[in-house]
């Protein structure tokens, strides 16, 4: 079985992002750029799904500029077995990501699609519903567990009140919660071997599909901030504060 | 204008997220009908008609509907989307398994966990985890929205008198099976809809010790929430996890106990009204957002403050 990992290149997790002055957008510029830690998991899930012998080949997709083949290149060293790279000026929608890899999934013809729950600078959640909706194909988001038996896929989800457990005819869409798994790092021999492995250059043309803009950004703004308030040096000065200056117990 | 509200529940009663989600609803202006899917939830749609701001409930109960699974209630919600401008939910998992697929289905964009209505197609939504607020525009027919609940005040659950029109499609797309669930049962309050939550986090070291902060959680009739690292530890299920990628909070008081305040945290409960930070580490980056901050050991602290409640 072929599993294909969808996978974005974003704000590394701990940076504290500034809004530009002009509120036009979030300042990039000299920032640590790195995988998506939810797509990590993906390529992790990916990858163990080969070393059980389930999957024979991992392809992954990235969909951006030219930079995100950095990211490419990072999920092959950690295993990956070839890339494809579908450029566009910056990264699109989430509808226009999931277009593409409809269109991916068409020529390729994967049991399994496995993408992040979400993106951490976007923070949409939408892509891999988007994509089970496009091609009719059952969804297993926010997974905590994947199983795969015959041409079934056993997915664990966390849901708001505990776990939920669906089981899905393949080829069937994933997508990952942080519990999955803990991805490992990429050892510099297979960093190096990774600078070797296919990488396949695409553009939304040789799909046929036409990016559209759904959703202006308009403005971007920094949120209020809170003020750092006082410490206190007993738990009776606590309770004090909380039954007398803030009236909330 | 229109609006098309899917509400949220557990095929009993109504969840009070939706009662956010009419409020955003509200403020566009227009006629709100609500959608209860489920199976066997004439229950909700009995609550629902009484919901302020509503003017039709539509059923759709069959036990096709009984787990929400997304391929299902997706087609239905699609199926009825021709009479409305917007459709809109809370952003319950529920939702968020299922309105991108809607969106998609529609071919138009997702507004995802908007906190402000601006306008009948802009609207304000946190991004990069809530460190920039975002002011997007739809330029869709239908706008495809879900409701940080945090963010709006619960509109009133009596007073409306709305009729209910029963919808008898059924869409099993036969591709996904419910297997099993494992719900966590709680006495407390539920963490999304409490006045009152108090978080652990890896500072609490076990799940034996998370019995300090229970004890404390009871005498405040508040809900227990998490860290990331609490729940990775496996000192707490991973429905109590507050933050960016958790459950996102604003409670009358929050109260963080071993818990260092990284961004994705923050994300998840800096709105709350009074927050306290309990961290033996007088430089942890909760403090810079607490209000009121008691540095030291939480295991002396706990149990200080349980016997002074
Ligand atoms: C993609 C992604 C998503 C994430 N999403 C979330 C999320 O939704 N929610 C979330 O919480 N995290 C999330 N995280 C994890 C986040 O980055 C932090 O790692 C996590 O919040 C740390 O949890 P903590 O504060 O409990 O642990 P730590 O950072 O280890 O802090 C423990 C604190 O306890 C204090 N302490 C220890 N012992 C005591 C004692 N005896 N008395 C008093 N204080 C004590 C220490 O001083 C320290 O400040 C996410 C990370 C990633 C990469
Ligand atoms: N530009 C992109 N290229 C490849 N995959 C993407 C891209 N954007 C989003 N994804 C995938 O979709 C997941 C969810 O993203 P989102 O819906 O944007 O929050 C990510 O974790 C990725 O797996």
């Amino acid at each position: 079985m072929k599993i294909i990992v969808s996978v974005k290149r974003v704000i590394d997790y701990n940076v504290k992002v500034r809004v530009k002055s002009d509120n036009s957008d979030v300042d990039l510029s000299n920032v640590k750029m790195a995988l998506n830690p939810f797509c990590e998991i993906a390529v992790e899930e990916a990858i163990r799904l080969k070393e059980a012998g389930i999957a024979s080949e991992i392809v992954v997709v990235s969909i951006g500029p030219n930079a995100v083949q950095e990211q490419l290149r990072t999920a092959m060293a950690l295993g990956a077995d070839r890339a494809i790279h579908i450029e566009t000026e910056s990264q699109p929608e989430p509808l226009n990501v999931a277009k593409l890899l409809a269109k991916v999934m068409e020529a390729e013809e994967p049991g399994l699609v496995i993408l992040g729950k979400q993106s951490i600078d976007s923070d949409n959640n939408q892509v891999g519903q988007m994509l089970a909706a496009l091609t009719r194909r059952p969804q297993g988001t926010f997974a905590s567990k994947v199983t795969v038996e015959g041409d079934k896929a056993l997915v664990t989800r966390e849901v708001d009140g505990g776990l939920r457990t669906l089981s899905l005819t393949l080829p069937a869409i994933v997508t990952t919660d942080l519990r999955l798994n803990e991805p490992r790092y990429a050892k510099l021999p297979d960093i190096m071997k990774a600078k070797r492995k296919p990488l396949e250059l695409k553009t939304p043309a040789d799909f046929g599909v036409e990016l559209k803009q759904h959703i202006l950004q308009l403005k971007v703004e920094a949120p209020a901030q809170r003020q750092a308030g006082i410490k206190l040096d007993s738990v009776d000065a606590l309770i004090d504060k909380l039954k007398n200056e803030a009236k909330v117990i | 204008m229109s609006i098309l509200l899917i509400a949220e529940h557990d095929n009993s009663t109504l969840n009070p997220a939706t009662l956010s989600a009419v409020t955003a609803a509200s403020q566009l202006g227009g006629e709100i009908t609500m959608l209860v899917v489920g199976n066997a939830c004439q229950s909700v749609a009995d609550e629902a008609v009484k919901v302020m701001g509503i003017s039709k409930v539509l059923l759709a109960d069959s036990d096709v509907y009984e787990k929400g699974l997304a391929e299902n209630l997706s087609a239905l919600i699609v199926e009825l989307a021709a009479d409305y401008s917007h459709i809109i939910a809370a952003a319950s998992s529920t939702i968020k398994d299922t309105m991108p697929r809607v969106a998609a289905l529609l071919d138009v964009g997702q507004l995802t966990e908007i906190v402000a209505v601006e306008s009948v197609d802009t609207f304000k939504r946190p991004i990069y985890a809530g460190n920039a607020i975002a002011t997007v525009q739809s330029r869709d027919a239908v706008k495809v929205i879900t409701v940080r609940t945090s963010a709006f005040e619960k509109a009133k659950a009596e007073g409306g008198n709305a009729n209910t029109e029963v919808v008898d499609v059924v869409f099993d797309m036969g591709v996904s099976r419910f297997v099993s669930e494992e719900l966590v049962k709680s006495g407390r309050p539920e963490l999304t809809a409490a006045s009152t939550v108090i978080s652990g986090g890896r500072g609490l070291g076990s799940a034996e010790n998370f019995s300090l902060l229970e004890k404390v959680a009871d005498k405040l009739v508040a809900a227990v929430g998490a860290s990331r690292a609490a729940v990775d530890a496996g000192f707490v299920s991973n429905d109590l996890q507050v933050g960016q990628t958790g459950k996102i909070v604003a409670p009358e008081l929050y109260i963080a106990v071993g818990i260092s305040g990284a961004i994705q945290h923050l994300a998840g409960m800096k709105e709350s009204k009074v927050i306290v930070a309990i961290n033996k580490d007088g430089e942890a980056p909760i403090f810079q957002v607490a209000d009121y901050g008691l540095v030291g050991d939480l295991f002396e602290i706990l149990p200080e403050l349980e016997a002074k409640l």
